[in-house]
């Protein structure tokens, strides 16, 4: 088991974080051209899956999987939204997500003057105890390679 | 009842095939008195409610009735629009009936391509190398498995979260499509499916998967 790599965008869909751990692929194209791929495809997801719930929904769209990999994500009010892809192994991801906004994301920039909100996040801060917090979960293990 | 309905989509992402199987109701009739104490506004051509959430009626949700008789649209059945005809006080009380809007079949077709499409973006923004496009997307509400075979058709499902079983379903659907479509002499390939015994054959695949999947009663 292991987490491949983790986005963090806001309600306008400015990629404020990105790091990655064991990514052994990379889309072909620009960073700045895949967040907003990643962003587009996040956007319209959740437009589908609210026109085709059959029922009233709460949390909306939680995860995916296709073969290979497993992309959990996860929304707050304000439009923070929160994606990480592991791989299909790891179970439903949700409070690890909120956890990193609650835990890392308003301690460490919401509450830091110094960090302006809507453009990438520069707090190393912030990086590093996200990296330690991404490191420490029970389904990371760096795989050989 | 824990499958809800079921869509081809054929290797250009146009829809071939539709079924509900099960549409659950999330529906709330309400007596109003004049001034309606909700705010609707247009959206998709349809009279949704914008503000004033109360007793099981959800922003979001649409005009579905008024007075017992079933709208179209934005407009009553005798072609007024509905929110001028519920400014007029003359119309009171009046009794409506909201709920979640019924998919029309354009916009399952959108859907459906729309499917088609997020289907390859998933695969291209893969961190693995090899990976296929969207397998399974789950929410609190629904999930939904796609399987597509090597002639690029996709079988897609929407169940409750709960059911098991689906992948040994998507393939049937995929033996029943072969079966009862390919085979069939008037069927044209990645036209509409329109075959008495595919219908038949897919509703009686679909019964028994919901008893095979079993989770318990009362859900």
């Amino acid at each position: 088991m292991t987490v491949h790599n983790l986005y963090i965008f806001d309600r306008n869909g400015t990629c404020l974080h990105y790091s990655e751990w064991n990514r052994k692929k990379q889309a072909g194209i620009s960073k700045e051209e895949e967040y907003k791929l990643m962003y587009g495809m996040l956007f319209s997801i959740r437009s589908f899956v609210s026109k085709m719930s059959p029922l009233d929904m709460k949390d909306g769209f939680l995860a995916f999987q296709t073969s290979r990999y497993k992309l959990h994500y996860y929304e707050t009010p304000t439009g923070v939204k929160i994606v990480m892809n592991t791989d299909l192994g790891v179970p439903n991801c949700r409070d690890v997500l909120h956890q990193i906004y609650s835990t890392l994301y308003v301690e460490y920039i919401v509450k830091n003057p110094l960090c302006p909100l809507g453009e990438t996040l520069q707090s190393e801060l912030f990086s590093s105890r996200l990296e330690s917090f991404i490191r420490a979960l029970p389904f990371f293990s760096a795989r050989a390679g | 009842m824990a499958i809800f309905s079921v869509y081809v989509v054929n290797k250009a992402g146009g829809l071939i095939y539709q079924y509900d199987n099960y549409v659950p109701r999330a529906e709330a009739e309400k007596t109003f008195s004049f001034p309606l104490d909700l705010v609707l506004k247009i959206h998709d051509e349809k009279a949704v409610v914008s503000f004033g959430q109360r007793d099981g009626i959800r922003v979001g949700h649409a005009v579905l009735s008024i007075n017992g008789v079933d709208v179209n649209g934005k407009h009553t059945a005798d072609g007024k629009e509905i929110i001028e005809y519920l400014k007029d006080s003359t119309n009171y009380p009046v009794s409506i009936r909201f709920g979640r809007a019924r998919l029309s079949s354009n916009e399952k077709l959108m859907l459906a391509s729309m499917f088609h499409s997020l289907f390859a973006i998933g695969s291209q923004l893969s961190p693995e190398v090899g990976s296929s496009g969207i397998e399974m997307l789950e929410t609190d509400t629904f999930k939904l498995h796609c399987f597509q075979t090597l002639t690029g058709i996709k079988f897609i499902v929407m169940a409750d979260p709960r059911q098991a079983g689906i992948d040994a379903l998507l393939r049937k659907i995929y033996e029943i499509y072969s079966d009862f479509a390919l085979k069939n002499p008037f069927y044209s390939l990645e036209m509409p499916i329109r075959c008495e015994l595919f219908d038949q054959n897919l509703k009686s695949s679909l019964e028994i998967a919901e008893k095979a999947g079993t989770f318990g009663p009362g859900s």
